[in-house]
């Protein structure tokens, strides 16, 4: 099997689909490799490189596109690059299928088959295939690096001998992939870091990369079964809109990653945001693709609007992401069994949606497969099986409700039938019951072990009901009883109390 | 003592011992917390002992001389791993006074002097501060006996053993309602009879849990024994023993509802059930066929592997407990931070036979405890760990937790350590663990047994460390 990787030629691609380290890999997988000449000099790999890893150069596109049965891409086929493709030829590349509904009859057409590899379902077994991830990740670190350089100032605070300097503040819109990347290197930068997600589910991720977590005071969540997020009611907008209002004024630095799949970005930063900021500030959009999350976004272009450079492209870092961008194919074609045994399995759960162009057939939309998972997000684990939060909440409110009654019905025959004296010491219980159940959850798991140990010996104070009981005539059965008991009692406090004082004579930071 | 200062000074314990379990909710306040306990019990006993009704000082206190000295010898002489046995018979202790001091109070003659409903709803505290006391002191003993390793540690499963515990409670139902209506002497004897049915149902409900959910059940009698306390206080309309006996009962059944909460389990199965409460799964996962084999390392290769890896992972098991390695093992960890490795703990929720017991055990150590990390902040980090070296651990790092949905373990959160590099087991043999299944982990293309003892094992790394 031949395996060809041509020069992109659309005008702002620098990546090449593949590295002379992933040509090593597919060669390892029983491919043969042809590329183009200069297809990797945008990337710094030169055709010197890609040779000595093993591929044979070709210098044009047609005598690739007539060699061999795989193209690996970046950018979409143009539609003269589809003229001179062959029938049965299998295109990987970034295709925006929801988009490109025109692009998808040409290759159907031409009885092209076409991976869109920003179709991969994002499920646990394709997150080593996820371009989505591997490039975002990319453009999430490059949007803080070069809103750093627009900026130019600071982004940590300091203070020195010559006076006070206020750390940058950034405000990073939209928590998938390169939202939680961009927050990781602003973090480490020294930045003052805040995000905001429609999504509840992603507030810890945020927290742990080094971001405040902003958050609008309605309850709903935009989380999606697809791992997506979806579009949120008006009321919901307003409240965001305020808020982004609210930050605009006070922010240095605003990036924003908010893109929603097959529809144009949202709009989220306004002209009159925009122009609230500070001058010298900076916005990143890194949804300009799709349109841009800010209305005065130029896609493909960084301008000064009143002193605000709003810039709708980053630097595609094309070495590295190229790598990951070959690793992601690599990844692919070993999943559909490398050379040897290579098959278009259309039941696989990953081809088979992938795949939106088959055989002629166009396979777009695709078939909707649930992600258990949060959208890719590399260090979230998958969400547990089981009934849905709101199946739960109507069996706990179930519960709740009987478990009221029950008590209800319970209380209400203990007060008609039991004398006062009763009552009040049952008071006594049940509110100290309360105080139990209060204290209790707060207590660390490193500290289980002596807090049972504690409450150990404090039941020990059964002892005062030992202590009631003693007589002074010895003999008496109650004051037997009674001594025994104060004496397994006395060894329950003693040596609990004392065990418990070793135990946290240990702890030590 | 007047009444009035007794009374105050029931606030005050009360007060100390509200505070006493507060403290203990973070590190730096826990000390403060069990000397607040100390305080508050000292308190209560001097309040209770001097008061007016008090008699036979002389005789109380030679009992409280003698019960304080053996209880300090104890607490001295244990062995910081068999602390969850010390516990488990002391919670016996404090059942067996809750018996005695229901037969106490039966017999005391001021209790055949009451009428109508306060005397039934008397009789009836003493019956139930008796049914919990005895549950409690048979259970502890038999929970003791199974940390021991002197009663087999598998649950102890027949059929309808629902039906025979539903049976006893029903038993104990009908004996109260004829106890309400005896004598004296007809309502001992109805007495005598229940406090052996309870026994018994003590016995069975401890003997049908497996050993690796004995801390859930440690802490259950915990909460069994406070109820007992508050029984008492009714009986002898009490406030201080309600106050104390309620805060214990309700915290101990939080802690153990927490925990089960930590092994994704349901509280009830694990209370009612026991382990194996599903057999047709334990059959499956008998017959269950692992492929892979075994790959031994000895003690000179994996201080090559431990020499080369940049971040190393300890997980911490019973094992570790058994062998008392946890110094061995904190030498170890010493030895590989002085060479420029990272060096974390990675601590189950339920590692060990009691919540906790882990961090106790390395604490011991005087390990620092900003290295120990418990099992959600590790999880993430693995991928990335060059070696994890399971020390005694099994069933916490068994993969099938996450995928054998036949597995017994199904649904626990697991520490997953195979996403690592390398994983070394320190283990003494092939055994199955307390849960008694098998460990797919072992036959992991990454894993690498390490057999012997942990101690002997850990003493021979750090050596061939230099």
């Amino acid at each position: 099997m031949n395996v060809g990787i041509p020069l992109e030629i659309s005008a702002n691609e620098s990546r090449v689909a593949a590295t002379p380290k992933t040509v090593q890999r597919l060669k390892k997988q029983g491919f043969e490799v042809f590329i183009e000449t200069k297809a990797g000099d945008l990337a710094s790999y030169s055709d010197l490189q890609f040779q000595e890893a093993g591929a044979t150069i070709l210098p044009n596109a047609t005598a690739l596109y007539e060699c061999v049965d795989i193209i690996l891409k970046v950018q979409p086929l143009t539609k003269e690059e589809i003229n001179s493709v062959k029938a049965g030829t299998l295109v990987a590349s970034y295709l925006w299928p929801a988009q490109n509904s025109e692009l998808l009859n040409l290759l159907a057409a031409k009885k092209i088959n076409a991976i869109a590899m920003d179709a991969i379902p994002r499920i646990s077994r394709a997150q080593k295939m996820d371009v989505l991830s591997s490039m975002a990740n990319v453009s999430g670190y490059r949007a803080v690096i070069e809103a750093a350089n627009h900026f130019g100032k600071f982004l940590n605070g300091q203070i020195t001998a010559a006076g006070k300097v206020e750390p940058a503040k950034i405000l990073i819109i939209g928590a998938g992939v390169a939202g939680l990347a961009a927050i990781g290197t602003a973090n480490s930068l020294g930045a003052i870091v805040r995000a905001f997600d429609t999504r509840k589910e992603v507030r810890e991720q945020i927290q742990s990369m080094g971001a405040q977590f902003l958050t609008v005071d309605i309850q709903e969540d935009g989380a999606t079964a697809t791992g997506y997020s979806k579009e949120m009611s008006p009321a919901f907008i307003a409240a965001e809109m305020a808020l982004f209002r609210a930050q605009a004024k006070e922010v240095d630095i605003i990036i924003t990653t908010a893109q929603i799949p097959g529809r144009p970005a949202p709009k989220l930063i306004l002209k009159d945001m925009v122009e609230m900021m500070k001058p010298g500030s900076v916005i990143i959009d890194l949804a300009a693709s799709t349109g841009g999350n800010c209305e005065l976004t130029r896609p493909g272009e960084i301008y000064k609007y009143y002193g605000v450079t709003i810039a709708g492209k980053v630097d595609q870092l094309p070495a590295q992401a190229s790598g990951l961008y070959g690793n992601n194919l690599c990844h692919l074609l070993d999943d559909m069994g490398k050379a040897v045994n290579f098959k278009i399995d259309m039941n696989d759960d990953i081809i088979g949606r992938a795949m939106v162009v088959h055989d002629g057939k166009i396979n777009w939309p695709q078939k909707p497969l649930s992600v258990a998972a949060q959208p890719a997000g590399p260090k979230t684990p998958e969400k547990p099986k089981g009934p849905t939060p709101a199946e739960i909440s109507r069996k706990n409110a179930l519960t709740t409700t009987f478990v009221l009654a029950a008590l209800g019905v319970f209380l209400f025959l203990i007060g008609s039938v039991a004398p006062a004296e009763f009552l009040a010491h049952f008071t006594v219980f049940v509110l100290s019951c309360f105080i139990g159940w209060q204290v209790v959850w707060s207590v660390s798991h490193s500290l289980h072990t002596p807090l049972m140990s504690v409450t150990n010996a404090i039941s020990g104070i059964i002892i005062v009901g030992g202590i009631l009981h003693i007589e002074n005539d010895i003999k008496s059965p109650i004051t037997i009883l009674a001594v025994v008991a104060v004496f397994v009692a006395t060894i329950n406090i003693a040596g609990g109390f004392f065990i418990t004082h070793r135990m946290l004579k240990m702890f030590r930071k | 003592m007047m009444s009035g200062l007794q009374t105050v000074s029931y606030i005050a314990a009360s007060i100390l011992f509200i505070l006493s379990l507060g403290g203990l909710a973070t590190q730096e306040s826990a000390k403060r917390g069990n000397y607040y306990g100390i305080i508050g019990m000292v308190l209560a006993i001097l309040a209770t002992a001097l008061g007016d009704s008090t008699q036979g000082h002389s005789i109380l206190i030679a009992a409280m001389a003698a019960g304080a000295l053996i209880g300090i010898f104890v607490a001295i002489k244990v062995e910081m791993t068999s602390m969850p046995q010390l516990v488990a018979i002391l919670h016996s202790f404090v059942g067996l006074a809750a018996v005695l001091v229901g037969y106490g109070s039966y017999l005391n003659p001021h209790t055949q002097l009451l009428t109508g409903a306060a005397h039934s709803i008397h009789l009836t505290e003493v019956y139930l501060g008796i049914f919990i006391g005895a549950i409690t002191f048979t259970g502890s003993i038999i929970a003791w006996g199974k940390l021991q390793g002197k009663i087999m540690s598998r649950p102890l499963m027949y059929p309808g053993r629902h039906l025979v515990l539903v049976g006893i409670l029903i038993v104990s139902l009908l004996l109260l309602l004829r106890f309400l209506n005896a004598d004296v002497s007809d309502g001992i004897n109805l007495l005598l009879m229940m406090t052996a049915l309870s026994s018994v149902m003590g016995i069975l409900l401890v003997m049908a849990i497996g050993g690796a959910d004995m801390p859930v059940v440690v802490s259950m009698l915990n909460s069994y024994s406070g109820w007992a306390a508050a029984a008492a206080g009714f009986m002898l309309s009490n406030d201080l023993l309600i106050v104390t006996g309620a805060l214990v009962g309700s915290s101990g059944a939080i802690l153990s509802y927490i925990m089960c909460k930590a092994m994704n389990r349901s509280f009830f199965s694990v209370i009612f059930g026991g382990f194996g409460a599903n057999e047709g799964a334990q059959a499956l996962a008998g017959d269950q066929v692992i492929l892979g084999e075994v790959k031994p390392i000895g003690t000179d290769e994996t201080a090559e592997l431990l020499k080369e890896a940049k971040h190393v992972v300890i997980v911490p098991g019973f094992g570790m407990a058994t062998a008392k390695a946890q110094h061995s093992v904190y030498e170890l960890v010493k030895k590989l931070t002085d060479g420029g490795c990272k060096v974390t703990f990675a601590i189950h929720p339920v590692a060990g036979r009691l919540p906790g017991h882990m961090n106790v055990l390395l604490a011991e150590a005087n390990v620092p405890y900003d290295i120990v990390l418990e099992m959600d902040e590790i999880n993430p980090e693995l991928p990335e760990t060059d070696l994890v070296m399971v020390i005694g651990a099994n069933d916490i790092v068994n993969p099938s937790a996450l995928d054998d949905a036949n597995s017994l373990i199904y649904g626990m959160p697991v520490i997953e350590v195979w996403k690592a590099k390398t994983v070394i087991v320190s283990k003494r043999s092939m055994a199955a663990g307390y849960a008694g299944i098998e460990n797919p982990l072992f036959y992991k293309d990454n894993t690498r047994m390490l057999y012997g003892d942990a101690k002997k094992t850990v003493d021979a790394l750090v050596v061939a460390l230099g």
